[in-house]
């Protein structure tokens, strides 16, 4: 038994009990403002994760309680479900959850070994796979004059019969999406913006579960689960990128306000990004891999061919990790730096 | 407090438990039956044994030499009769016996003649080979030759003298009960330091969860007649490592690969200064130290121990009690279980740390690394613990080189915040063992070779020289032969003969240089990189390695296969 013989209270499982709390203010906003379609998508993804999980550590001859009880695989499956539209159907939260945990974690190593954020990878398959079954978001309640119940919710997710226009009066295109299709109808944005979608800042409601997510991320940033060198850089690299463009032609690109204030930008930037496993590990790294996929998350929404970025851009830059990392060694203790002598 | 201080990156705050041990006074441990005293207790050469089986000597009898200048000689703690020569259990990380001397102590206690040194008229030299022979060590753990670290160099003086009163490993008191007790003497020790190092500032660096210690050292600064600043610095572990305890008062960080000395500062325990005050003015060589008995015993306190007292009889001191799981010599955080306490006190055991399961619970089984870089956020040493623990496992041992694997000081900070719980101490004394065999088998072929190559070379030459003998014979015959014609002829052809030979052996000199040269080159260029400057302390480390090599190789590569698939 070698030194130290004392450890520390901290734990991967207290780690990523840790995520899933700070996701709670999210979760209940998402309630309040959509209905509870999305507790329903939770439940399913959670345990097809967990279901996923236990039979790859059985098949790879893993112990299954250890990692079963780590709750990473829980921490995917409610990242993913947050991204699929609330009242996306069964096989689709499914295919997805699945991917994530089958494919993108275990068939790279499992625990600590996957190149991808897992949950972007799931989101990825699906949205190039059934982009049409991905819009199906449920409106804010505030703009729909109706909303589902738990249990008529979970029938429309389990593909049972629930009268159309019951579902159309749910449904609405997300506030990128509408910015997007307006653009494409050569609107100004200030045009676009005029909808009743759009919110002081963000969509309507949708700013609001934004910043649910801003207040998980900072009690993450708080308990020092995470640093603070990843989400800024993203929130900087979204804000300073958009800010950009909307600063040269505000009437083709959307305020850095609206786009910060995009659910998907607070919680890839405090929750996926910072996914420590597939992220870079030096400071400076972080810096870097926050601003890229920052930058990127607007360069997709604006040119690319999916109404949102936040989750190819982290994929593009889980891709450059190893890359960033080698480049960012911090200089050591006495001043070497990685591979040379330390200057005189 | 008027002096800036500085924070050095990284460090932990570990639960303490000092109080449990500081609040007792200080109990004499009594004359034990047998003293196994180990002939290596110090960094560098073991002692050489000078008594033989059956000797009777004296309290303080010199009864191991130093062998070198990196050396240190051993003493008798007590008057008896020599028993045995040979090996028995050690308290080493490797577990390994080592030649020790085995006294049987006749209860009389008789010291041998010993009179006070009068350091200001002796020679720098000569003083500091009498502390070598007075067996002076570093008592703060590392136990490197103190003659050694007194020497200023080239420099001739050293302006900054430190004195480490941190003590921030959890449960050990030694040091704060010294200090308390005996600051005086500290500083009479200090005294001797100054005058061989010529430091005109001096600095004692004291974590402020000793405040007594603190008053103690203050009370005693005041009665010397040299200026000596004591500072309470923060409570952080590893803040009384050396450099850390260097930065956290001057701002300055040791340079990778480098020696404190050579940015003009140099750290001594502050047991090593009452060990030295000891020497000079008593004539007592090193024979006794301070030894906290703590953890899992009825009376947790500091006592004073004669070098080579069996263990076993200070915890039944204490009090020894059911559930004890193992003992520990040092610390939590880098201290070495023993492998029975039959094992004796040396001159480097500070503290004997008693476990139990509820004081020290079993590790949990360790999960993978998830990179979330506590570690690297943590290390003092300003490393990425994660991905040399990556290199480590991979057996990527170039790549964790080039990552500062060396500078790595074993502080156990990553260890202990790690969530997955990754015994990563471990992986790098593992790599760092593996780097160091394999460059000694890669010193011994790079010599191997260079023989053979050598020895190609002048089998070639030596042939080349026959050849070149018979050709002058030939040439001498015919010359005799020519002898018979004309005078002029004769004078022609000598001179010819006798002007090649010398510059024929020119250009074999000239060769045999060009080929050494070449052989050099080679070798400077194969060395590898972080490893050809190493530091004293760092080489210290590698021999430590060494001897505990081949029990770590089969323990890392365990928890490998066993942790990831149980």
């Amino acid at each position: 038994m070698p030194a130290p013989f004392i450890l520390d209270r901290s734990s991967v499982t207290q780690v990523m009990a840790w995520v899933l709390a700070a996701l709670l203010p999210g979760i209940a906003v998402y309630v309040w403002l959509f209905g509870p379609g999305i507790l329903v998508t939770l439940a399913l993804a959670t345990v097809t994760a967990l279901a996923g999980e236990a039979a790859m550590l059985k098949a790879r001859g893993y112990p299954a309680k250890p990692f079963l009880l780590d709750l990473s695989a829980i921490v995917t499956a409610w990242l993913l479900a947050l991204s699929l539209p609330a009242l996306a159907p069964w096989w689709l939260i499914v295919t997805g959850t699945l991917f994530a945990i089958v494919v993108a974690k275990h068939l790279y190593g499992g625990l600590g070994q996957n190149i991808f954020n897992p949950a972007m990878v799931g989101y990825a398959v699906l949205i190039v796979s059934f982009p049409l079954q991905m819009t199906q978001w449920a409106g804010p309640l505030e703009l729909t004059s109706a909303s589902l119940t738990l249990e008529q919710s979970a029938t429309v997710i389990f593909g049972g019969d629930v009268p159309k226009t019951t579902l159309d009066a749910v449904t609405m295109a997300t506030p990128l999406d509408a910015l997007r299709t307006g653009l494409l109808q050569q609107l100004t944005v200030d045009e676009v913006m005029t909808q009743p979608i759009f919110g002081h800042y963000g969509g309507t409601g949708f700013e609001w579960l934004a910043a649910a997510f801003l207040l998980g991320g900072l009690v993450l940033w708080a308990l020092r689960i995470i640093s603070w060198h990843v989400p800024l850089a993203f929130l900087a690299g979204v804000w300073l990128t958009a800010g950009f463009l909307h600063f040269f032609d505000a009437g083709r690109f959307g305020a850095p306000w609206f786009h910060l204030f995009a659910p998907s930008v607070m919680l890839g930037a405090f929750f996926i990004a910072t996914d420590p496993v597939s992220g870079a590990t030096t400071p400076r790294g972080k810096l870097i891999f926050g601003l890229g996929a920052g930058f990127l998350t607007i360069v997709i929404r604006t040119w690319g061919g999916y109404p949102d970025g936040v989750a190819f851009a982290i994929l593009l830059l889980n891709l450059a990790v190893p890359l960033i990392d080698q480049y960012t060694q911090p200089r050591v203790y006495g001043g070497a730096r990685k591979g040379k002598e330390p200057q005189a | 407090m008027s002096r800036e201080l500085f924070r050095f990156k990284g460090g932990v705050h570990p639960p303490e438990h000092k109080s449990e041990s500081s609040t007792h006074p200080i109990h004499a441990a009594p004359l034990p039956r047998k003293l196994v005293i180990p002939l290596r207790q110090h960094i560098g050469q073991a002692a050489k044994p000078v008594v033989n089986v059956g000797d009777r000597v004296l309290k303080g009898q010199m009864i191991g030499a130093a062998d070198g200048y990196i050396s240190a000689a051993v003493h008798a703690s007590s008057s008896g009769v020599v028993t045995a020569i040979g090996l028995q259990p050690v308290p080493h990380i490797s577990g390994l016996p080592d030649l020790c001397i085995t006294l049987e102590t006749d209860g009389r206690d008789e010291w041998i003649d010993h009179a006070p040194l009068d350091y200001r008229t002796m020679a720098p030299a000569e003083l500091r080979m009498q502390l070598r022979d007075m067996g002076l060590t570093g008592l703060g753990g590392a136990v490197f030759p103190s003659a050694v670290k007194l020497d200023p160099g080239t420099a001739h003086h050293c302006p900054t003298l430190i004195l480490n009163g941190g003590e921030c490993e959890p449960w050990i008191t030694c040091d704060d009960a010294l200090m308390r007790h005996h600051a005086d003497e500290i500083l009479q020790g200090v005294a001797v330091m100054r005058h061989l190092l010529g430091s005109t500032e001096i600095l004692v660096g004291i974590e402020d969860n000793k405040p007594e210690a603190i008053a103690a050292m203050q009370a005693a600064a005041q009665k010397v007649d040299f200026a000596v600043e004591v500072v309470a610095v923060p409570t952080i572990y590893p803040g009384g490592g050396a450099k850390q305890m260097i930065e956290t008062l001057t701002g300055k960080q040791v340079p990778s690969g480098k020696l404190s000395t050579d940015i003009g500062i140099q750290v001594f325990n502050v047991g090593t200064a009452h060990a030295l005050a000891r020497a000079v003015h008593h004539g007592e060589p090193l024979i006794s130290r301070l030894v906290t008995v703590t953890g899992h015993v009825l009376r947790r306190q500091n006592f004073g121990v004669l070098i080579g007292t069996p263990m076993h009889t200070l915890i039944t001191l204490a009090g020894d009690r059911d559930g004890t799981t193992g003992v520990l010599m040092g610390g939590p955080m880098m201290g070495v279980p023993m492998p029975n306490l039959e094992v004796p006190v040396v001159k480097a055991t500070n503290c004997i740390l008693v476990q139990s399961n509820e004081l020290f619970p079993p590790l949990p089984k360790a999960l993978p690394c998830i990179r979330c870089t506590r570690c690297a956020d943590v290390c003092p040493a300003e490393l990425q613990p994660q991905e040399l623990f990556r290199f480590a496992k991979a057996g990527d041992f170039g790549h964790a080189q080039e990552y500062h694997l060396f500078d790595c000081i074993e502080c156990g900070g990553c260890s202990y915040v790690c969530p997955s719980h990754i015994p990563l101490v471990d992986f790098y004394r593992y790599a760092k063992s593996e780097i160091w065999a394999r460059e000694k088998e890669k010193r011994a072929a790079d010599l191997a070779r260079e023989r053979h190559e050598f020895r190609q070379f002048r089998l070639e030459r030596e042939k080349k020289e026959k050849a070149e003998k018979l050709a002058a014979k030939a040439q001498a015959a015919r010359a005799q032969a020519a002898q018979d014609q004309t005078r002029r002829a004769e004078l022609a052809a000598a001179p010819a003969a006798e002007g090649a030979a010398p510059s024929d052996a020119d250009a074999k000199k000239a060769l045999i240089a060009a080929a050494l040269a070449r052989a050099q080159a080679k070798k400077a260029e194969l060395a590898p990189k972080n490893t050809d400057q190493l530091s004293p302390d760092t080489r210290r480390e590698i021999e430590e390695i060494e001897a505990r090599r081949a029990k770590i190789l089969e323990q890392a590569r365990q928890p490998l296969d066993t942790q990831e698939k149980n």
